[in-house]
This record gives C-alpha cells, structure tokens and sequence, in this order.
C-alpha cells in the first residue's frame, strides 16, 4: 500500500524536513549506543579471552584454546 | 540492541560449547597427556621443559602412574613463554567443564554485542539488517576473529611452546581489526580505491608476520595438534555462522534501538 504524503494542506515537505531533522538526532544517539555497545562487548571479550589474571585463565583455559585465542 | 545481541550470544555460547565436547575437548584433554609427560609420543625424547619456578599444576589422578616430566632440565627454552597446563588445578571435570560452557557464553555474548554495534552502524548508513545480512557478517567475523589469526598463530594445542604472550595478543586484535575493516570496504565500499585498500588491509598483518619462535618443540603427535586446529575451526565458523544468522534475525525483528 502507498503512503499518503500528499494529504489537504500538505505537500509533504513538512512531514520530509522533520524527518530529516528526526533522522539526524537519532544518528548521534544510535551512534552513541554503538560506541557503548562496542566498548561493553570489547570489555567483556577481553576479560574472556585476553587478561592475563591467573583465575580468569585458568577458568577460561578450554574456550581460550579452543576458540584460538593467544593462550598462556 | 543489547538483549538481541546477549540472546544470540547465548544460544551461541551454548552450540560452542556443545559442539566443543563433541570434538575439540578431548583432543585438548589428550594433548594435555602429552604436555604433562603422561604420555609421550615416539618423537618427543627431548626432554619436556617445564619451568622449574612454576609448580606442578596437572592434576593427575592419584592412580595414575607419576609423570616423569617434574625434573626436566630447565633453561633449554629460556626466554620463551612456557604452555604449562593450569587450568583448573583444584576443580572438578564437572566444574571445568562448567567454567567452559560459561566462558563460550560470555565469549559469544561478546561478539554479539560487537555485531549489534556494527548493525546499529550499518543501519545509521541505512543499510538494512536481517537474518542474511548476519549469516554474511557472522561469517565475516569468523575470518575476521578467528581464521585470519589463526593464519599467524595456529591454534594452540596444549603443551605447545609460542612466542612471548602480549605480542601475540597486540598481533591478535591488529589483524583482526585490520581484517574487519579489509571485510567492511569490501562489502561496503565501492570502486577501485575501496577494495585496493581492503586487500591491503587483509594482507598488511601477515606482511607484517605474527611473532612466531624458532623451531619447533611441540610434544604432541602432529596429527593431534592438526586435528585440534581443523577442528576448532571448524567449530568456529558453525556458531559464528549461526551468532550471525540469529543476531541479525532479531535486531530486524526488534523495533528500537
């Protein structure tokens, strides 16, 4: 089904400017949530496969060989 | 974006896991045989070298017979990092064994999270994710994460000897980032330029060369550390494939960000 855009009184330029303006404020929170959701997932992949805590390894031993992290 | 990522991780994690048991554990497990000297392979009379500063922590049965390695000569890899067995000295098989299931989730929950990121990305480039789109880039972070390191630093069975830690780590996260971005401009990018720098990209870490030892002293039999390697690979790409596949088809299904 087409969208409506050109409804009585309406050309649709309004409804393609606050789009537009709705679209650019969304990129820089969407852009946000990417840099924290990277970070969180970096973190966590770190603490999994990478840091050189001796419990940490020691828990994490199998899946580090297994999954070819450098291990040891 | 978090909790598909996390749920896909999750149901991930646990394919990883279990196809880990299927295949991949009891080559580790027997590797470890020939790491402590409980088993010795026909080529390994050199003598195994453990770390004389560094305590015995192969937790053998007490009914197994005593593992000859305890006073190998040290020295003889002076300078080298050592694949002393450590895991797990005081638990359990079944706490072991635990820990692992865990550590595949957290591990995949991670990588998840990290492919959530990049379709949060790719969506604000209004490119459109869904289950194809992920079996695409899940596949893509197999080569990124694991295959094109594992070009450099194959997989290690235990017991094998390898360079110094953190610069096989710093060689670790340049390829694959190198990788990804190669990955990226390639199913992104268009033009010349684009793919001239995704194959540089792709070629610089192993131009450059991981760090890598002189010779070689693994203890194991070669078809065992090779099995281990296919295998682990193997493994790999399945639930990077599905983590892929299965993030993709939520985030298209998930209306927020």
């Amino acid at each position: 089904m087409q969208r409506n855009l050109t409804a009585v009184g309406c050309d649709g330029t309004e409804t393609k400017m606050n789009a537009l303006n709705h679209t650019s404020a969304k990129t820089s929170t969407v852009l946000t949530s990417v840099l924290f959701v990277a970070m969180l997932g970096m973190t966590t992949l770190f603490l999994s496969g990478f840091a050189h805590s001796q419990t940490l390894h020691d828990a994490a031993h199998d899946v580090r060989h297994s999954t070819g992290f450098p291990c040891h | 974006m978090v909790t598909s990522a996390v749920f896909a991780g999750l149901a991930a994690g646990l394919l990883a896991a279990l196809l880990h048991f299927a295949f991949v554990q009891n080559l580790i497990l027997l590797g470890e045989e020939y790491e402590t000297g409980a088993m010795v392979h026909f080529g390994g009379l050199i003598a195994h070298d453990h770390d004389a500063t560094e305590p015995m922590t192969h937790d053998h049965d007490a009914a197994e017979p005593a593992a000859p390695d305890a006073e190998a000569p040290a020295g003889a890899e002076a300078g080298h990092e050592h694949h002393h067995h450590a895991a797990d000295e005081d638990g359990s098989p079944l706490q072991r064994n635990a820990l692992t299931v865990l550590f595949f989730v957290v591990t995949y929950a991670s990588y998840g999270l990290i492919l959530a990121a990049g379709f949060g990305l790719a969506d604000s480039f209004g490119k459109t994710i869904g289950l194809r789109e992920g079996l695409l880039w899940g596949i893509a972070g197999f080569v990124a994460f694991q295959l094109a390191p594992a070009m450099g630093l194959e997989p290690e069975l235990p017991g094998t000897m390898a360079a110094d830690l953190a610069a096989r780590q710093l060689w670790w996260w340049g390829t694959a980032l190198a990788t990804l971005a190669g990955l990226a401009l390639i199913g992104y990018g268009k033009g010349v330029p684009a793919y001239g720098a995704a194959i540089l990209l792709l070629a610089l870490p192993h131009i450059i060369g991981a760090p890598e030892l002189e010779g070689y002293s693994g203890v194991a039999p070669p078809e065992l550390a090779a099995a281990f390697a296919a295998r682990g690979l193997g493994v790999g790409l399945l639930v990077w494939a599905t983590l892929g596949a299965l993030t993709g088809h939520l985030w298209s299904r998930s209306a927020t960000v």
